[in-house]
This record gives structure tokens, C-alpha cells and sequence, in this order.
């Protein structure tokens, strides 16, 4: 199977073509950034994937799966770039797909497409519209390609598209909106609030990616693992320090004094829980998560001690 | 876990934290279940009511039998008292009562989400935001769920109209049809008198965030020892699909606020 990955070069993309290259799938893979020491079997175009030259990588590649993964998050870009490699780069992506007769696509998204809010259920389903953009409008890219990704499968029904929105990663390689919010020695939170937070182990990401490539189940899917954890216990199990800041004075404090810098709008993320219902995905692929809760927060310690 | 033991503080009762332990709930690791709820946080909740419960109400507790011993069930029951001592002691009465112990899990009001440290504290103990998602949900998990159709109406009664009933939400009904759930109707009686509102400010509620903020004789609601009681009936199955037209709902409904009521009754005549 030829397997193109637009957006290689992120850690969790790296291992799933890893993976796939190990078990004797040849993969391609399209990003801006290279990858200099990718494996001899991953063959890597370092192009943007809005521009002419990775539209080429699709005409003679012929790809018989993509898995879009070139999606950056609100920490990553400003506001314009993010939204032209997000939506714009997304809808280049489809239309190549289309175009060159790709079998299999399958979108990459993030389960906070649903957004947070004090009135939202606690679990979401994947028939339920985002909610709470008003709040944090830095997300409204990625919802948009989210939502042009899930269109694909009545817009082009002769494609099978899967579209997965995945709860955070937690792991070693320190990568992912989640593990950039606990990286430093203090990590901050909204005082009297305690969200849970649910995450998945790099290990079994690259897993669940792996099968929905080979089952193939067409439709929009949330990704989870283990029973999510509340914050507070995310905060002490990684060996950082909780600093709990009356809402406005954390508001002014984001990115100064040691403190992550994170867009105004998610400060609803650290008062109210996103949290997917993952069974459809696991009836549709048999997906079982093998590392718990426990050791993906101790892998990520251990990977990033703070000398304690 | 002996990872969780550790975590457990000395504000504990150790008696207590071995009938959390018993709770039949899937905890993880790390103590917590699906949910959010906490162990060592109901650990910490029931050893605060446990004073209550014993010592300051001494409730009085009648056929908790009827409450099932694991499965999906609903206790419908009566609202008074200003600030949900009622709740508190149906709580208690299925923690301390029942073999095993059962967690019952409420349908908080929407504005508790909103405030800090309560919302944290409610979803930690497993009482939710009231959703009929969250409902269906637990009730699917085979939990024991606890809904006072009068919700905060029902607390804001004054204390001449707290042994009455205001009208009943249908939504509880619905969803027992839906989940094919049985209802275990209970009545409290005392919590009326323990804090007897002679008032409520419903824009100093407004100021605070909350639907109102009850006066007592003694101006603020801290509530008198006086003796409490929690009558539980016998299930009530009812058949249906939750789809059926509001007058064959509402008929049901009053059967459970009539059973409420006689629960009510027969407690005064048990205090």
C-alpha cells in the first residue's frame, strides 16, 4: 500500500511512517519543514502543500491512502497563516484527492472541534455541531477544515473518507497542544475549576491512525483512550506545579512570568472538559488503547524532568 | 491500590474510605471513574455528611431496601429546606444504608457549572449538570440517579408551604421511559424545618449567580438539628418509549407525585 502523509514532519507523523515503512508500506510524505534523517524507505518532498510542486508528489506518487496531518494549532501560527495552511491546505489536500483518484483519505482533527462550555454534556458524540466558537474563535480554522473534511464524504462519495477527531497526545516526544500546556515547571490553572482532561499515548495514536488505514470505516470518528483524568492530577503525575490564578489575573498573566503562553479563548479549556465518546471508532476499527493514563503522564516525566 | 490509599487524607474516616473502596464504580488508577468522579472526594463529602446524617439530623430511614443493590434506578423525590440538605441526606442514606454502598449521582442545577470550587466539587462527587445526555448516559452505566422534579422551586419553599409539592418537571419521566428505568420514589421530611425560609431574595440570587438566596428567622441559612427523615417507596415500572404525548406523561408524573406525597405524610407520622 502507498500511503502519502502531508504534514510529516510532526513527531506523531514521523512514527506512524515509521510504522508503516517497518511493516513494508511505502510511504511519502509532503512538508515545508523536510524531515534530513527520515528512514531510506520514507521518501519526503519538502514542499508546501499549497503550492504546485506537492501536487506534482500526488500526480506521480498516486497515493492509495492520504492521511492529512498538516494542521498546526492556535500555539504554532498566528491567526492568517493559520488559517491558510489549515482550511486552505486541507481543501488543496481534498482536491488533490480527488483529482489523482486516491482511494482512501483520512483527515486528522482534534477532538476540541466541540469546543468547551458550562452547559455543554460532558461526552460528545460525533453528530453534535461545535458549540462554544463564540468563546474561542482562535479554533474556528481548524473546525472550518474539520467541517470541509467531513463535507468530502458526500462531496466526493466515490472516496472513502475518515475523519478523526483524536483527544490530545501525551508521551514522550513532548508534542501536542496538551503536553506544550504542562511543559514548564508551573503549569496554571483557573482557581475553583478542575477540568478533565482525556489523552491518548503517542504509542497508540500512531496505533489508531495505523488501523483506521486499514479498516477503512468511512464516516467522522472521535479518538480516545483511557478514562480522561482531571487536570490537577494531569499537573502532579507529569511533576509539575499547580498554580491556580483567579480567572482575570490568569488572563493577563498567559505567557509572562515562566507561564505558557495560550490564546485567551482557551481559558474555557481549563475551566470546562472536552470529552469524546470514542466507542464508535472502536467498534468500527476493534481500537484498543495498550498504554493507560498513568504511565503516558509518567512517560511524558520522564522524558521532561524538571531536575526534582 | 495502595496508589490511591496514598492519596487519601487525614480529613477521612477510615470507615469511610473502606465503603468508598466497596462503591461499585470503575475506577481508574488514578481514583477516578469515566466521569470525573473521585474516590478520595466522596471519601471527603461522606465523611462531612456522615456528621450530619448521624449526629446533627439523626435522619430516620425507611425502605431503603427498594433501593436496588446495582443497576440502573431513579430516586424521584421532594425538594425544601432552601439549600438542598435533602439531597445531601438521600445521599448519605444510599452511602451509609445499602450493602454494598451506592453513589447517588444528582442533576445539578446549570449555574452551579459557573461557580468556582462548586462545580469542581459537584463533578468530583458525581452530581451532574442537569442534561438529559448526562442522564441518559448514567442511567445506560447502570447508576443510581437522584432528580427532584421541583427543582429550585422546590427549595425556595417557605417553611408554611414545606411539606407541599410545586409542580413536577416531566422531563424524569421521559427518560425512565426511554432507559426502561425503574423509580424509586422517596420523601424527606425536616429538611423544612431544619431551614425554615421566611424569605427569599431573588436579586441578591441574581448578584450572586444563583436562582436566589434564602433568609431565615436568623437571617442567614445555616440550618438547626433538628431530626430528619428519608422514606423510600416501591419502585414504580412504567412502560413506554418517553415519546408519548404530554397527557399520558403528566399522568404518570402524578402517580409519582402522589406516592411522594402519601411518603411525605406517613414520614411525619414516623418523626
Amino acid at each position: 500500500m502507498k500511503v502519502l502523509i502531508p504534514g510529516i514532519s510532526t513527531p506523531i507523523a514521523r512514527m506512524f511512517a515509521a510504522r508503516l515503512a517497518a511493516r513494508g508500506d511505502q510511504v511519502v510524505g509532503i512538508d515545508r519543514r523536510g524531515w534530513p534523517d527520515a528512514p531510506a524507505n520514507v521518501e519526503v518532498h519538502a514542499v508546501d502543500v499549497r503550492k504546485r510542486a506537492a501536487e506534482d508528489v500526488f500526480r506521480k506518487s498516486r497515493p492509495d491512502v492520504v492521511v492529512h496531518m498538516a494542521t498546526v494549532s492556535h500555539f504554532a501560527e498566528a491567526t492568517e497563516e493559520r488559517y491558510r495552511i489549515n482550511l486552505g491546505g486541507t481543501q488543496t489536500v481534498f482536491e488533490h484527492c480527488a483529482t489523482y483518484g486516491v482511494g482512501h483519505v483520512v483527515f486528522v482533527g482534534r477532538h476540541t472541534f466541540y469546543g468547551a462550555g458550562p452547559e455543554s454534556p460532558l461526552y460528545h458524540v460525533e453528530d453534535e455541531p461545535p458549540l462554544a466558537l463564540a468563546s474561542f474563535p482562535e479554533l474556528a480554522d481548524l473546525v472550518a477544515a474539520d467541517l470541509h473534511a467531513s463535507n468530502a464524504l458526500w462531496r466526493a462519495p466515490q472516496m472513502t473518507t475518515t475523519v478523526l477527531r483524536f483527544c490530545y497526545s501525551l508521551g514522550s516526544t513532548g508534542h501536542g497542544t496538551l503536553a506544550g500546556f504542562v511543559r514548564g515547571r508551573r503549569v496554571p490553572t483557573v482557581m475553583g475549576f478542575d477540568p478533565l482532561f482525556q489523552f491518548l499515548h503517542e504509542e497508540d495514536f500512531v496505533s489508531a491512525l495505523e488501523l483506521a488505514v486499514d479498516k477503512r470505516p468511512r464516516g467522522v470518528f472521535n479518538v480516545a483512550g483511557p478514562p480522561p483524568v482531571p487536570l490537577s492530577i494531569v499537573i502532579r503525575e507529569t511533576g509539575r506545579t499547580r498554580v491556580p490564578l483567579p480567572e482575570p489575573v490568569l488572563a493577563a498573566m498567559l505567557g509572562r512570568f515562566g507561564l505558557p503562553r495560550i490564546a485567551r479563548g482557551a481559558i474555557e479549556h481549563l475551566k470546562f472538559p472536552v470529552i469524546v465518546d470514542a466507542s464508535a471508532f472502536r467498534a468500527a476499527t476493534g481500537f484498543a488503547h495498550r498504554i493507560d493514563e498513568l504511565t503516558a503522564m509518567h512517560a511524558f516525566r520522564a522524558a521532561f524532568p524538571l531536575g526534582d | 491500590m495502595r496508589y490511591v490509599r496514598a492519596r487519601v487524607t487525614l480529613l477521612v474516616d477510615s470507615e469511610i474510605e473502606r465503603r468508598v473502596a466497596r462503591i461499585e464504580l470503575p475506577w481508574s488508577q488514578v481514583g477516578v471513574d469515566p466521569y470525573g468522579v473521585e474516590k478520595t472526594a466522596v471519601a471527603r463529602m461522606m465523611t462531612a455528611l456522615k456528621l450530619l446524617y448521624r449526629h446533627y439530623f439523626r435522619v430516620k430511614v425507611s425502605g431503603v431496601e427498594h433501593v436496588p443493590a446495582r443497576g440502573r434506578a431513579m430516586l424521584i423525590g421532594n425538594h425544601s429546606g432552601g439549600v438542598a440538605i435533602d439531597a445531601g441526606m438521600v445521599m448519605a442514606s444510599c452511602f451509609f444504608e445499602l450493602e454494598p454502598p451506592r453513589l447517588a449521582q444528582g442533576m445539578a442545577e446549570k449555574f452551579i457549572e459557573n461557580v468556582p470550587f462548586a462545580s469542581t466539587w459537584a463533578a468530583r462527587c458525581g452530581q451532574f449538570t442537569g442534561l438529559p445526555e448526562h442522564a441518559v448516559r448514567l442511567l445506560n452505566d447502570g447508576r443510581l440517579l437522584m432528580v427532584f422534579p421541583e427543582g429550585a422551586r422546590g427549595t425556595a419553599k417557605l417553611f408554611t408551604q414545606r411539606d407541599s409539592l410545586v409542580d413536577f418537571g416531566t422531563g424524569f419521566m421521559r427518560l425512565a421511559l426511554q432507559t426502561g428505568t425503574p423509580i424509586i420514589p422517596f420523601g424527606v421530611v425536616g429538611a423544612g424545618e431544619a431551614l425554615p425560609t421566611v424569605y427569599n431574595s431573588y436579586s441578591l440570587g441574581k448578584a450572586f449567580g444563583v436562582p436566589y438566596v434564602p433568609f431565615t428567622p436568623w437571617l442567614l441559612p445555616v440550618p438547626v438539628p433538628v431530626q430528619m427523615g428519608v422514606h423510600f417507596g416501591e419502585p414504580m415500572v412504567f412502560e413506554g418509549t418517553g415519546r408519548e404525548d404530554d397527557e399520558v406523561v403528566r399522568g404518570h408524573v402524578d402517580r409519582v407525585k402522589e406516592r411522594i406525597a402519601a411518603l411525605i405524610a406517613w414520614g411525619h407520622t414516623q418523626q
